[in-house]
């Protein structure tokens, strides 16, 4: 080791060399050296080039550089209705979910009120449920055909369109809101509401004064996560949006639908700006360190305000919410079993012996596939947390952002990128099932990251030194002390990700071919044809796969005694 | 535990961290030590001063920016830590918490594919050796913050290391077992007779403990010297300041052989015993400690600005011609006490002066 190498007098220069230095520190490791450039790889494979893709498509014309692209959808009214369809939605979705999200969150940690366990579990409930439960339960509830609309009213009304839309996003994205509310809310030290108790304040003064100020960059978050997921949803929009179309659906109808590649393009780099902004802002908003967390966890019980004139509108409003969700998921598995809705409401087996014959082939690739994905999403997840918090090396900042970056990107744009990308040389992937893997890692890794490096910041990195010091290499390490651990993020991570696998719609969508084919497509598909009870089946098909493997994972973790939901 | 101990050699060893907000921070700057097989080194500094830097380099957690390490004479400086035959005990246990105290101890024996009978033998032996033979089944959360450290102390030990390393272990514990955990270390260390390496910022820790005593001020090496040297013959204004109580006083060298130097100080002479060859008419800092001073005795006269009761001494403050002066006065049952704002005499014991 000599110092004659540090001869850049910039400082620039010296940082350069520093680095350097620090990477063949870092890589005196092989294991460190090989998972470093595969997280890279798969980042720059996966997620970089797709988007740059996209980019470079919807600059160029015939081979050459041009902008037609963009001018002709700026010039094009119908196109700018899209935009403004999007954005419309996604604002009144973002308040409207915010809105409940914090109805919710508030009457769990504050207020005294009975069957708080079932709100909690039903607000979660849309989480993990396919995307179009929700949209495919709002069109038997008030479609054409719809129970309450044609049956109970006789009226023959359209929930396709904004409205339809805003009712079903809104309750499968306010969940997000709600769980990352909860959190903060129970966060607040209850002797700084005390406080203001004591000087005065009535309970709707301090809720006023003290609560929401500092719940205000938390409100400010959850709306733009909430934005972010809707701009990007795919699953509710294409269901029940009729004729209001999205940017995200448009892309597919145009790119897929009616082969205008170059239009989609130009449409989805208008999507992903859009996106990237809502998300950059985010990132604005947690940078500034919110009041909650400095106070630290409560330090003691909080008293439950039980004033009737607060309890009594928050608890109806839960309560009527819930009955709604409830009915929904009750709707759908009774589908299943229903000749022909709005018409002939006798019982069948016909759609479940359909989803079983025909079907069949949806159920296993679907299944397949999602378990071949599971757990490379897991362990590429754990590993990009780990090096992004543990270790030092040259494009940390980079891989860490792209990653992240990668939970805000909608679906189909990444389906879109993918097409674009693996259906010419060097690289083919598409048709076959490697890029279908490929997709749904890449739609569940990031959340995975995103776990464990909030889990791995809170253990002391000396724990991890000690294991060093006694001997064991840095895979060492990593297996037999940081895995065990953070091993509730690894269970919750695998579950996350299986689930998603099977749920997923947006990306690949565009990804499906005759040999691999995709449960939540065929659902789609139904659904397009308006063959419900189809539709119904296969969705709960879809539960029931879903609610046993993470019923036999919870059975596994109970005997290891992990809790589940300490991992997210 | 039996270790055949090692010398451990830093050469010229410099650590420069490059950061975004301060630019260059050198935090280690030309480190030469010998640390003899079986020595107590300790580091003792400042926060910030680059000890611990110095231990995480010397673990292998940090790279450095220049120089060498040896353990006994084989350099490790490009070895991970897996691979550098040490033993760390860290400020926080650092002891998994997943495993219990057996498997913790018994951790680094397993990745080494030691017999199963002979890992817990030595196992137990360890827990004997840190007296925790009863907890061996229990989980890190289950014990006190002392206990803990015993257990991680016998985790670095079971590994008969070359050299061992002590992160400020003792810094979380309370007063009372902090001494308790230090005497305790010092007699595991001796009856084992391993190298060691131990960083704190508390002196008197230091004092207690070890060989010899490092100290640093920002990534420089001040003085290495034993405990009593560096008390009574502190190098520089620094570590007589750091290293307890100083009063510095300024002199004039009268004239000088080379068993003692007499001194004029604010126009009282003194004869200090002093090796060094000083010019006559040279003019000299002098370090006096508190308890140094002779109270009541003819030579300064001065004005009590400050007399506390201490029990086993009386502590003065005093102007003395303008300067400040701190005076703790041995046994005051039996001496007269004076009182904030009266007029006291004091001299200097001329054998405890040192000149810097």
């Amino acid at each position: 080791m000599n110092s004659q190498s540090v001869n850049n007098s910039t400082l620039a220069g010296r940082k350069f060399n520093d680095t350097l230095r620090r990477m063949k520190f870092t890589f005196r490791d092989p294991i460190l050296l090989i998972s470093i450039v595969c997280v890279m790889i798969v980042v720059l494979l996966f997620i970089l080039i797709p988007l740059i893709t996209i980019l470079k498509e919807s600059l160029l014309d015939g081979g050459r550089l041009s902008a037609i692209h963009y001018s002709r959808a700026i010039t094009s009214p119908f196109t700018r209705d899209i935009v403004w369809n999007t954005l419309k939605l996604g604002l009144s979705v973002s308040v409207l979910g915010t809105v409940v999200a914090f109805i919710f969150a508030y009457a769990i940690t504050n207020l005294k009120l009975p069957s708080k366990r079932m709100f909690k579990v039903l607000s979660i409930l849309p989480m993990i449920s396919p995307p179009f439960v929700i949209s495919l339960a709002a069109i038997l509830l008030f479609g054409r055909s719809g129970l309450i609309t044609r049956g109970l009213l006789g009226i023959r009304s359209d929930i396709y369109g904004f409205w339809g839309l805003m009712l079903t996003q809104t309750l499968s994205f306010f969940p997000i809101g709600f769980l990352m509310l909860t959190n903060l809310l129970q966060n607040i030290d209850p002797s700084v509401e005390e406080a203001a108790q004591a000087l005065g304040a009535s309970q709707f003064k301090v809720f006023r004064t003290v609560t929401l100020p500092l719940m205000a960059p938390g409100l400010a978050n959850a709306a733009l996560l909430i934005f972010i997921q809707s701009l990007a949803d795919f699953g509710n929009a294409i269901v029940i949006g009729g004729n209001y179309t999205t940017m995200a659906v448009q892309i597919y109808q145009q790119g897929i639908g009616s082969y205008d590649m170059a239009g989609a393009t130009a449409l989805a780099v208008l999507l992903l700006l859009i996106s990237m902004l809502a998300y950059l802002i985010q990132m604005g908003v947690i940078g500034k360190k919110s009041y909650v967390t400095m106070t630290g966890k409560a330090a003691k019980e909080r008293i439950l305000n039980g004033n009737k004139r607060a309890t009594v509108p928050v608890y109806t409003f839960c309560m009527l919410v819930s009955v709604l969700v409830i009915t929904m998921y009750a709707l759908v598995p009774y589908g299943a079993f229903v000749r022909l809705w709005g018409a002939d409401y006798s019982l069948t087996l016909r759609w479940i012996k359909y989803v079983f014959t025909i079907g069949m082939k949806y159920i296993v690739d679907s299944t397949v596939l999602s378990l071949i994905s599971t757990p490379f999403a897991v362990i590429l997840g754990l590993v990009s947390g780990y090096l992004i918090v543990r270790k030092d090396f040259l494009g940390k900042r980079f891989m860490e952002s792209s990653i992240l970056m990668a939970i805000a990107l909608p679906g189909t744009v990444i389906g879109l990128g993918y097409v674009l990308t693996y259906n010419t040389p060097p690289l083919i992937l598409t048709g076959g099932s490697l890029i279908l893997v490929v997709a749904l890692v890449i739609r569940s890794m990031p959340v995975g990251t995103r776990s464990a490096i909030a889990a791995l910041k809170q253990i002391d990195p000396s724990i991890e030194e000690a294991a060093s010091v006694c001997g064991a290499s840095s895979k060492k390490v990593f297996t037999s002390v940081t895995i065990p651990l953070i091993r509730p993020v690894f269970f919750s991570s695998t579950v996350y990700s299986f689930i998603r696998g099977m749920t997923l719609v947006s990306t690949i969508i565009f990804l499906v071919s005759a040999k691999w084919q995709m449960l939540t497509v065929a659902i789609m598909n139904q659904v397009d044809q308006g063959l419900y009870g189809a539709a119904n089946a296969y969705c709960l098909v879809l539960i029931g796969i879903v609610g046993i493997v993470m019923g036999t994972m919870s059975f596994v973790l109970k005997k290891l005694g992990v809790n589940l939901e300490a991992g997210y | 535990m039996e270790t055949t101990a090692k010398q451990l050699e830093l050469i010229d060893l410099s650590k420069t961290f490059i950061t975004h907000t301060r630019g260059e921070v050198k935090a280690v700057q030309h480190v030469n030590i010998t640390i003899k097989p079986g020595e107590f080194m300790t580091l003792l500094g400042p926060s910030g001063c680059g000890k611990t830097t110095l231990l995480r380099m010397i673990a292998g957690f940090e790279l450095p920016t220049s120089g060498q390490i040896l353990i006994g004479g084989k350099d490790v400086s490009s070895k991970t830590p897996d691979k550098r035959d040490i033993g760390m005990v860290f400020q926080n246990y650092a002891l998994f918490p997943h495993l219990n105290v057996f498997n913790n101890i018994a951790y680094g024996l397993k990745l080494k594919k030691m017999p199963k009978d002979e890992i817990e033998e030595r196992v137990h032996k360890a827990l004997q050796i840190v007296q925790m033979d009863d907890f061996a089944q229990r989980v890190p959360a289950q014990m006190s913050g002392g206990q803990q450290q015993r257990v991680a102390l016998a985790r670095a030990l079971v590994m008969e290391p070359s050299v061992l390393l002590f992160d400020e272990p003792l810094s979380n514990l309370d007063a009372k077992l902090r001494i308790h955990m230090r005497d305790e270390i010092r007699r595991i260390q001796k009856d084992i007779g391993i190298t060691t390496v131990y960083v704190t910022h508390d002196q008197a820790e230091a004092m207690a403990m070890s060989d010899r005593v490092v100290i640093l001020l920002e990534g420089v090496v001040q003085q290495v010297d034993s405990p009593q040297k560096v008390y009574q013959r502190p190098s520089n204004e620094f570590v007589s300041n750091f290293i307890g109580k100083a009063n510095i006083f300024e002199g004039i060298v009268k004239s000088c052989d080379n068993q003692r130097a007499e001194v004029d100080i604010q126009g009282v002479v003194f004869s200090v015993p002093e090796t060094v060859d000083y010019q006559v008419g040279t003019p000299v800092k002098i370090v006096v400690r508190p308890e140094s001073i002779l109270v009541g005795a003819k030579g300064f006269v001065s004005t009590v600005t400050k007399s506390v009761y201490m029990g086993t001494t009386q502590d003065y403050k005093v102007q003395c011609n303008g300067n400040e002066v701190e005076i703790s006065d041995n046994n005051p049952t039996s001496k007269r006490v004076y009182d904030e704002g009266e007029t006291m005499e004091f001299s200097l014991d001329q054998d405890s002066i040192h000149i810097l």
